[in-house]
């Protein structure tokens, strides 16, 4: 199985790996979707003004961020979900592809596993390739990271691509960092008009 | 804006269009139905809006309420099965206390031919009550407008989640 390229390898930690893909936090507004990539997020930005991070509505968060993008077209909107997340609403990736928002990409953290409920196997597990899809989606800028040697160059797509991008980080099955966010979603929405609109 | 040809033609459907952009509402986002055809057909061609066509409904839900995190105004244009698409995403509009809009073109309603349709259509306002969306009822030409007059306020200035619904008495039953 060693020599066998084409197979996917799940050895990065998230912990690691996702907070140096994405450099200085502050450059983006991000919409995570729940679970893992919520925790990854708000520990990174110590649940910043500039994040919405979901705990439910499971496979909104590739649409909220392209209505948040498509409003604020002055700034960097980063869409930061898990596998499972986007599988549940993965035709929002043609979406994407078809409107191609400049100011807009998509992080997908690539456990292959639903992390949240017990680690049982996801797709991705599977032979689902979702970059592929991306690409089918009509996504111009894809990329899967899988070492450490290729999150330098993924890192460098965030700031200077000006098409919509597809980023799957691939890592082991292992827990996100504890933290305890604020899961109000209404105070949440508060939160982020008053830091990005200076009102409610 | 200046008024170009096509505000100036008429209809209820074309006053609704320019009604919704009095309001500020700038992201059109839909899964096609002959019942929002002009409305589609207009923002197509509105340079100053974005038209975005979706893949299931549900994608609407989120996208109003990122369109308010950005301070902007959108309206979800769908048929009366879509709503069936959308029930789980309505809990981000219900915590997150979003402000939502959406018009739904009736089927399995008043004259209805196709069986298909009754079980949606009918189960459309209890399902949109269940999750805390005002249905508003659109019967006429002559209470449409000021129907989405009343949604847009409601929603917008209001904060809440509201549905217009444009009855098949107001848009007739589709032949079969």
């Amino acid at each position: 199985m060693t020599n066998d390229v084409t197979a996917p390898t799940f050895v990065l930690d998230r912990r690691t790996a996702l907070p140096a893909l994405i450099g200085r936090h502050e450059d983006f507004l991000i919409v995570t979707g729940l679970a893992g990539t919520a925790k990854d997020i708000a520990a990174l930005t110590n649940d910043g003004p500039h994040i919405y991070t979901m705990a439910g509505a499971m496979g909104a968060a590739v649409s909220m961020g392209l209505g948040l993008a498509l409003a604020k077209p002055d700034k960097k909107v980063l869409v930061v979900t898990g596998d499972g997340e986007l599988l549940m609403n993965v035709g929002a990736l043609a979406t994407i592809g078809v409107v191609n928002p400049p100011n807009f990409g998509i992080i997908c953290v690539d456990n292959g596993h639903y992390g949240e409920t017990g680690y049982q196997k996801s797709h991705t597990s599977l032979g689902v390739d979702l970059e592929k899809m991306a690409v089918g989606a009509g996504i111009k800028v894809t990329r899967t990271v899988e070492k450490e040697m290729e999150i330098a160059p993924a890192a460098r797509i965030l700031r200077e691509t000006n098409n919509a991008y597809f980023i799957v980080l691939r890592v082991k099955p292992t827990d996100p960092p504890k933290f305890k966010r604020n899961f109000d979603p209404a105070a949440c929405r508060v939160r982020f008009r008053m830091n990005l609109l200076g009102h409610p | 804006m200046a008024p170009d040809a096509a505000s100036e033609q008429k209809g209820w459907q074309h006053e609704v269009y320019d009604l919704l952009r009095k309001h500020g509402v700038d992201q059109f986002a839909y899964v096609p139905d002959a019942g929002h055809k002009i409305l589609i057909n207009r923002s197509l061609a509105d340079p100053d809006v974005h038209s975005v066509s979706l893949t299931t409904e549900e994608e609407g839900v989120a996208m109003a309420a990122g369109a308010n995190l950005g301070g902007a105004k959108s309206v979800l244009l769908m048929q009366s099965s879509g709503t069936g698409n959308c029930v789980n995403f309505f809990s981000l509009i219900k915590g997150g206390r979003f402000p939502f809009l959406t018009l739904i073109s009736m089927r399995g309603d008043f004259g209805e031919g196709n069986p298909w349709q009754f079980p949606m259509g009918q189960a459309v306002e209890p399902v949109l009550s269940a999750m805390g969306v005002i249905c508003l009822r659109a019967d006429s030409e002559d209470t449409v407008v000021g129907t989405v007059e009343a949604g847009l306020t409601m929603a917008f200035k209001g904060g809440e989640s509201v549905a217009v619904l444009l009855t098949q008495k107001l848009l007739g039953a589709k032949a079969f």
